[in-house]
């Protein structure tokens, strides 16, 4: 997968402006970004369903959009929201989209028991759709996408809305498929999931590629080592005044931020202040995220 | 997509089929009361008129009223039924559930997707003529062979609306949208139509715009079919509901393409 100079604009928006990047087979990349950051424009381009206005996409070896059709035999893609199809059983769903593929009955009924195994499925064969639950119903789009065996997949958003366990049996599943050589294309909200799941990841503004590397390159390279989160009443006048005890502060309504190399001494200066709580802890992919796209809200 | 991509011709091939088997397996799920329902309706109009309105009418065009009826009914009901397969169904898989989203994720495109939707509802709509076909043939309102061209006619009938019907669910913006089109189209073509009675016997003016309308190309195959006789201008009628049934999907994908792939 390799995207040189993607450019698209709406009504003279641009959405995406000049994005590259490229994804070595077996590994996971993410798009990070907040929302209008160009994450889904630029993977519906790569998809070849949103023609750019510019740049080179090539996909399993296509060129996207001439070849899409093509390419998307060997992509699996598990959309934001789930489009499972409601009439259908589980097994139906799977057999169903199989054909879409043009593989045959026999070769899709054969893989089924072990998709739905792999996504903590087996034995739901018969179930109908309305009686899963929003995680199940997350892993049946994630069986879905597997079904035509594909070398890469797309997840746009997998974990949104999912509580904490079916969130880790995701993750769990996805570090398995790389595991087995496939190539990941995430987008996520979640900067935990990023850090975990990612190998490289690029961080997107304004349709532009802020920052891209390893998770843990990227926290060292933008971000202080440790974190401290200070809380209580006036703690802006507070922190202001002791502006030098980190390398770095921000304030965000009532908490404050200090980035450092060394906390002992603002520590020891919160020791003593009995009004303010605080919470000490390393640095995050978080912490890049907001220093490299603000703190202002995105609508 | 660019604009040469958005009116490019479409070219499904017959990768379409497995969508189109889809639509059929969900349909599978619900045969009966499906059947059921197109059949009902359609019946009670034809016998309640053609029996009701029929008994105080003379011969109509040289036939009892019912049977002249039987005809209007068969082609009003494979019009109904592939324009609401075209309207409500695929707009429930394009916009609603996103049936059409999941599939444009796999090798098939928005070509393949509404050739399979135009020949489904065009299927659908076959099986709703037929229905009324064959009760009519069980009531010895037709005895011809010639009423077995009907069925031609029917499926040819269902293309047209359903590629007309495509081009509304194209740009639709919700349910509500598709209350216009029954308003201002379907319904003033009922009555224009000949479907419920002679055609000609509207004002000169009327019945001349009526004729271009595709119901009445479809009326006008139909009705000497099922009385035993070939039809007048056959081949003219015939090409007007298929340049009809192709100009209009060839719309529809350019409006569903500009929809959908932005």
């Amino acid at each position: 997968m390799r995207v040189t100079q993607l450019l698209k604009s709406y009504d003279g928006n641009e959405v995406v402006a000049g994005i590259s990047f490229d994804v070595p087979p077996g590994t996971c990349f993410g798009l990070l970004g907040p929302n209008g950051a160009g994450k889904t424009t630029t993977l519906r381009c790569c998809l070849g369903l949103t023609q750019p206005d510019s740049g080179d996409i090539s996909l399993c070896g296509r060129a996207i959009p001439a070849q899409a059709n093509e390419a998307r035999t060997c992509v699996g893609v598990v959309p934001q929201f789930d489009n499972i199809d409601p009439d259908f059983t589980v097994a139906e769903n799977l057999m169903v989209y199989g054909r879409y593929f043009g593989i045959k009955d026999p070769i899709i009924r054969s893989r089924i028991p072990d998709l739905l195994d792999f996504a903590g499925l087996g034995g739901k064969d018969g179930a109908r759709i309305q009686t899963l639950s929003g995680g199940m119903k997350r892993r049946l789009t994630l069986a879905r996408a597997l079904v035509n065996d594909p070398d890469v997949i797309f997840l746009d958003e997998p974990t949104t809305g999912l509580d904490p366990q079916a969130r880790h049996l995701i993750w769990d599943r996805l570090k398995q498929l790389t595991a087995r050589g496939k190539t990941l294309i995430l987008t996520t909200h979640f900067m935990d999931e990023a850090e975990r799941l990612c190998d490289r990841l690029a961080v997107l503004d304004h349709g532009h590629r802020v920052t891209e590397g390893a998770p843990r390159e990227l926290i060292a390279a933008h971000i202080e080592p440790h974190v401290v989160e200070v809380f209580g009443d006036d703690v802006a006048t507070w922190a202001r005044s002791r502006n030098s005890l980190g390398e770095r502060l921000e304030v965000a309504g009532d908490t404050a931020f200090f980035y450092c190399h060394d906390t002992a001494p603002l520590l020891a200066a919160l020791d003593s202040e009995a009004t303010l709580r605080y919470i000490h802890r390393a640095a995050s992919l978080e912490d890049v995220f907001i220093k490299l796209t603000g703190r202002e809200l995105r609508d | 997509m660019s604009t040469r991509g958005v009116f490019a011709l479409p070219s499904p091939g017959l990768r379409w089929l497995p969508v189109w088997r889809r639509n059929f397996l969900v349909w599978r799920k619900l045969a009966i009361p499906s059947i059921l329902g197109n059949l009902a309706d359609p019946l009670i109009y034809m016998l309640g008129l053609g029996y009701g309105l029929g008994g105080l009418l003379p011969k109509v065009s040289g036939v009892s009223y019912l049977s002249f009826l039987s005809a209007g009914i068969v082609i009003s009901s494979t019009m109904n039924a592939a324009t609401f397969e075209a309207l409500y169904s695929a707009f429930s898989r394009m916009h609603v559930q996103k049936t059409w989203d999941a599939i444009l994720n796999t090798p098939l495109s928005i070509d393949h997707v509404l050739t399979a939707e135009l020949v489904w509802a065009a299927s659908k709509s076959l099986l709703s003529g037929l229905a009324i076909l064959i009760v009519i043939t069980a009531l010895g309102l037709t005895t011809s062979p010639l009423a077995l061209w009907v069925i031609p006619v029917i499926f040819l009938t269902g293309l047209a609306f359903a590629a007309m019907g495509l081009i509304i669910c194209a740009l639709a913006p919700s349910y509500d949208f598709f209350m216009y089109y029954f308003t201002l189209f379907v319904t003033p073509m009922m009555l224009v139509s000949g479907v419920f009675f002679p055609a000609d016997q509207l004002p000169p003016l009327v019945n001349g715009v009526a004729s271009w309308l595709p119901l009445s190309h479809a009326v006008l195959l139909a009705r000497p079919l099922l009385l035993g006789e070939v039809p007048a201008n056959a081949f003219g009628h015939v090409a007007a509901l298929l340049g009809i049934a192709l100009v209009a999907f060839y719309v529809a994908t350019a409006l569903t393409r500009r929809r959908l792939l932005k």
